[in-house]
């Protein structure tokens, strides 16, 4: 995977690009043992928590109230931040969220004009915008401070998890990386080294840049504060050293009250990085004008993104997908993610939580192979902190793209819903259904072949009905339908009835019912 | 962009949230309240363990993410900062103001102790470590809460020097997130810094690498 982002509107389908990457082997290695750490981490965490599953009932129940009162909720966090010190902005989409973002990156700058460089805490809402992109244009380096995130940077990758973004990378890849990039021909292979120059290349920029941009884990609509959550320090750095800062955040992320903290911060690092508590967690509101020398940035604003929220918001059965605090257990816990690895989804959300909220923040045009990036297996329910029930929201999402498929010219682009609908042609009408069925017993016969029972199999299928033979063989049509052995007994039983009188018609037909009879004379029981 | 226009992007995404939840019944600010208090909050909320397991279960937390951990009492506070100092090499400390008095001692002669009066980030960057006290600490988790007031001070004092040694009174451990944020709530709105061992990260192959930016070594004096 190279430089180009991973945009949902241009990224091929799930199955196609998941295909490419089942290829790279050492991707696939570097995956399955990064999730199984996480994953083993987490579960001795979780374990000792006895009143995990209340805490999670909580997450849930918050997270929807929340959502049940969201416009009230966001006002009050704009009344607080506002009062604070803050300067909150509303963004309807990415494209005016970028705009506001650049624009107040030019004016940080004061009389000295606009800065060439910001300093940026890892965000996955700054990365579903392409913020950087928009920067660069706009002739301002973003530097990503995160270690992942900035070796997914300077690799000209794309992040492939939502908390652990570089997870794809092994250490080895990551010294190519840095040796190349930061110019350090004899860097060490430990973890160590690789961290250790990783804080000799952003100390320098941490000290000097003036202006950071980061996201937020959440908005206290009760103090107007905000919480940001991280492992490394680079984030307290970004959030207290420059004179501005930006930060980023969907409207999801507001929260009601401060003490609600006490059930987020229990649920968040222990489902994120298995930890009981990640080594930083920042609480601040607005701007601070007591301290000498102030404590944190002078200007503080705070960009509110809608980006198709609303539209999720709107539809009651997916509205839970809103509820998610993006701690990435339901991408380690996937059976298929620990397969594919995050790119094939061609979105910056990738995995469970990924194949529901990509296509909606897609408005369902584009992504809609992803909610069958899916074998409905439930892992990622069962960890999810705040109960959000994944495969529920995957299959009415599959609905709503069925529907939107066969729907409309939609259908001539589509010949899985043409042929479908065909089908649903026949079998409406009986004349037409036994003609049919006439004509597949005619049909299948040049593909069967008896094996040593003396049953017929089919191996293999012309065209799309070729994805059935891939991988399983298909036992011939039965010689007899059920409806026309069940008439062919009614005039049987006509014969027999004689024999019930006697009372050995119950014994009799207790022996006799038509599943025994299909399965011997058709095998139709497979 | 301009005023006006993020002024009807304000106007038009609340428009949008509230025709999204019209299915939830208009309620107004006391119903909203109300709603909020009768939220399931079954989880533990209060203490189980006698001061003493508190004590133990935090000093274990603390060393599983790689602190240093030391009792002391509190009236030998001097004392011990100044053999932590000297085992460790560090001479030029800086403090915030109001230590002392947090302390309720005096700190021992032979160091530097300047008082952050709105230090710059390279000033900052010129000191050895950083010293102070703390407002409260989580024994379950093995946290340590900062806040900006007297003792404790602004936020990059705590950050920018390479390390950190941090008094914490056994009067002020609390066993559980949610007892801490009650005692919180009352400043919920001063700058405030959860810090849970020192700096690390696990984003090469999840191994857990200690300190990257943040201070990487922090020592927690217990005072009893």
């Amino acid at each position: 995977m190279s430089g180009a982002a991973l945009d949902p509107t241009t990224a091929p389908k799930f199955q196609v690009a998941a295909k490419a990457l089942m290829g790279d082997s050492q991707l696939r290695k570097n995956v399955r043992h990064a999730t199984n750490v996480i994953q083993k981490k987490r579960a001795r965490v979780v374990e000792e928590m006895p009143d995990w599953q209340e805490l999670r009932e909580s997450g849930k129940e918050i997270r929807r109230h929340t959502m049940r009162h969201l416009d009230f909720y966001l006002e009050q966090f704009e009344r607080n931040c506002t009062a604070a010190g803050g300067v909150v902005h509303w963004a309807k989409d990415a494209e005016e969220a970028r705009q506001i973002v650049v624009a107040l990156v030019k004016a940080s700058g004061g009389a000295g004009g606009s800065p060439t460089e910001v300093i940026k805490i890892k965000s996955m809402t700054t990365e579903e915008i392409q913020l950087n992109k928009a920067l660069e244009a706009a002739g301002i380096h973003a530097y990503e401070t995160d270690l992942a995130e900035l070796i997914i940077q300077l690799g000209h990758d794309q992040p492939s998890h939502i908390v652990v973004p570089a997870l794809h990378k092994n250490r080895a890849q990551i010294r190519e990386i840095f040796q190349r990039e930061m110019n350090l021909p004899d860097l060490g292979g430990t973890p160590q080294d690789l961290a250790d120059a990783a804080r000799k290349f952003l100390r320098e920029k941490f000290l000097r840049v003036k202006t950071a941009v980061s996201g937020a884990n959440f908005l206290i609509a009760e103090t107007g504060g905000v919480c940001i959550v991280e492992s490394e320090g680079n984030g307290r750095m970004c959030l207290t050293l420059p004179d501005t800062l930006i930060s980023v955040a969907g409207i999801d992320k507001v929260i009601p009250r401060f003490q609600d903290l006490e059930v987020l911060l229990q649920l968040l690092p222990r489902s994120a990085t298995g930890e009981r508590m990640n080594p930083y967690n920042s609480l601040w509101a607005g701007v601070d004008k007591t301290s000498l020398g102030g404590d944190g940035p002078r200007t503080f604003h705070v960009v509110l993104m809608d980006n198709a929220r609303t539209e999720i918001l709107a539809d009651e059965e997916s509205r839970q997908t809103l509820h998610c605090i993006r701690c990435g257990a339901c991408q380690n816990a996937c059976p298929v993610y620990q397969q594919t690895g995050g790119h094939a989804y061609g979105s910056v959300y990738a995995g469970p939580i990924g194949a529901i909220l990509t296509p909606q923040l897609m408005e369902m045009h584009h992504a809609q192979s992803l909610p069958y990036a899916s074998s409905l297996c439930g892992a990622c329910y069962e960890v999810c902190p705040v109960k959000i029930n994944i495969p529920e929201v995957l299959i009415h999402l599959r609905n709503k793209v069925v529907k939107q498929q066969s729907s409309g010219l939609n259908i001539l682009a589509n010949p899985e819903v043409m042929a479908l609908k065909a089908v649903a042609m026949v079998f409406r009408n009986e004349t037409v259904f036994h003609a049919a069925q006439k004509l597949g017993r005619l049909g299948e016969l040049p593909l069967s072949r008896k094996d040593g029972q003396g049953d017929a199999w089919i191996e293999w299928l012309p065209g799309m009905l070729g994805g059935w033979t891939q991988v399983r063989d298909l036992h011939v049509m039965p010689k007899q339908t059920f409806r026309q052995w069940f008439e062919a007994r009614g005039k049987d039983a006509a014969g027999r009835r004689a024999d019930d009188q006697t009372g050995n018609g119950t014994a009799v037909r207790a022996t006799r019912r038509p599943g025994d009879t299909v399965e011997k004379g058709t095998g139709n029981g497979r | 962009m301009g005023v006006d226009a993020t002024a009807s992007s304000r106007e038009e995404v609340l428009r949008r949230i509230r025709s999204a939840i019209r299915d939830t019944p208009a309620s107004d600010v006391v119903a909203i309240h109300a709603e909020w208090e009768a939220l399931p909050r079954i989880y533990k909320q209060n203490a189980s363990l006698d001061r003493e397991a508190k004590l133990a279960m935090l000093e274990d937390r603390l060393r599983d993410y790689d602190a240093n951990v030391q009792r002391a009492k509190l009236c030998e506070i001097g004392m011990t900062i100044g053999k932590i100092l000297a085992d460790r090499g560090k001479r030029r400390m800086v403090v915030p103001a109001g230590l002392v008095e947090a302390l309720g001692q005096s700190l021992p002669a032979g160091f530097v102790f300047a008082v952050d009066e709105g230090m710059t980030s390279a000033e900052l960057d010129g000191f050895e470590g950083v010293l102070t006290a703390s407002t409260l600490a989580i024994a379950e988790t093995g946290t340590i809460v900062l806040q900006n007031v007297p003792g404790q001070g602004r936020r990059a004092p705590t950050l920018i020097p390479d390390y950190h040694l941090c008094i914490v009174r056994a009067a002020d451990v609390v066993e559980t997130v949610p007892e801490a944020m009650v005692h919180l709530q009352a400043t919920a709105s001063l700058a405030t810094t959860f810090v849970s061992g020192p700096s690390a990260t696990a984003d090469i192959e999840m191994t857990r690498i200690k300190g990257v930016h943040g201070p990487r070594f922090l020592d927690v004096i217990l005072a009893t």
